[in-house]
């Protein structure tokens, strides 16, 4: 059965909201009685793919799927595209300009960690129209 | 060890989280690069960083570390201190440098977390 759904908007470029999304889905997943290290997962996840959302496109949209078995966010934007996927997800590899390093990001680790994090994992992307990241995190049987 | 006597240990002052003084401290993750952070917080470290951004503490509220100290007196400015005392971290600055810090830390026995 599914719990939620909600879609976020993100906007690029924009630092200092960096992170607002996220820390909004950590409180309603939360309030849903998600369990801490799950709920964890996801939201580290969900950072990481807005802040590579805020660093290279223009826009973004993250969508969040609660059902009673799992969870999915699906983040999708307008911007690059990643020529080489199999590349990008090389932990250390990092095409980050020094002002994304000064951020404390663009160290290669972005899509690593949300792979990492993720029981399903799938990046989709276009160059010079965008990239969408889905990931899949599920949820023990007992609730 | 408790946050209180790592506060005296390093000379740090206290910028938000009076009340957290007493939390129990056993790790730590000591990185600028914020996903560095991410990867290998399990939740529940002290987190030592340069970065004083308001990305430090959405970084340190998303991992779930239980306090941040700033290295070598870099200051966050005021938005990101009232940032922490909503998300309820607790914030110290050191005029320490990083090796220093973990140096000490490391000799008092607490551990770093991979």
């Amino acid at each position: 059965m599914e719990l939620l759904r909600e879609s976020y908007e993100i906007q690029g470029r924009n630092f200092d909201k960096a992170g607002e999304v996220s820390g909004e889905i950590k409180v309603v997943l939360k309030d849903l009685g998600i369990e801490a290290a799950h709920l964890r997962r996801l939201v580290i996840v969900a950072f990481e793919a807005e802040m590579n959302v805020v660093m290279y496109a223009r826009k973004g949209v993250m969508t969040l799927i609660v059902t009673d078995d799992d969870i999915c966010l699906e983040t999708t934007d307008e911007g690059p595209g990643i020529p080489d996927i199999e590349l990008a997800l090389q932990e250390g590899y990092s095409t980050a300009s020094d002002e994304m390093r000064e951020m404390g990001f663009g160290f290669g680790m972005g899509l690593p960690n949300m792979k990492k994090n993720s029981d399903e994992f799938r990046v989709e992307s276009e160059v010079g129209k965008g990239t969408s990241v889905f990931t899949k995190i599920r949820l023990p049987a007992d609730g | 060890m408790k946050l209180s006597e790592i506060r005296d240990l390093l000379g740090c002052e206290l910028l938000t989280g009076e009340e957290d003084l007493g939390l129990d401290i056993r790790e730590v993750v000591a990185s600028d690069g914020m996903s560095e952070i991410l990867a290998f917080a399990k939740s529940g470290e002290l987190m030592i960083t340069g970065l004083t951004n308001i990305q430090s503490i959405r970084t340190a509220d998303i991992a779930g570390v239980n306090a941040v100290i700033y290295c070598r007196n870099k200051r966050p400015d005021k938005r990101v201190v009232e940032f922490a005392r909503q998300k309820k971290i607790p914030v110290l600055v050191t005029p320490m440098v990083m090796f220093d810090i973990c140096g000490i830390l490391y000799a008092r026995g607490l551990k770093g977390v991979s």
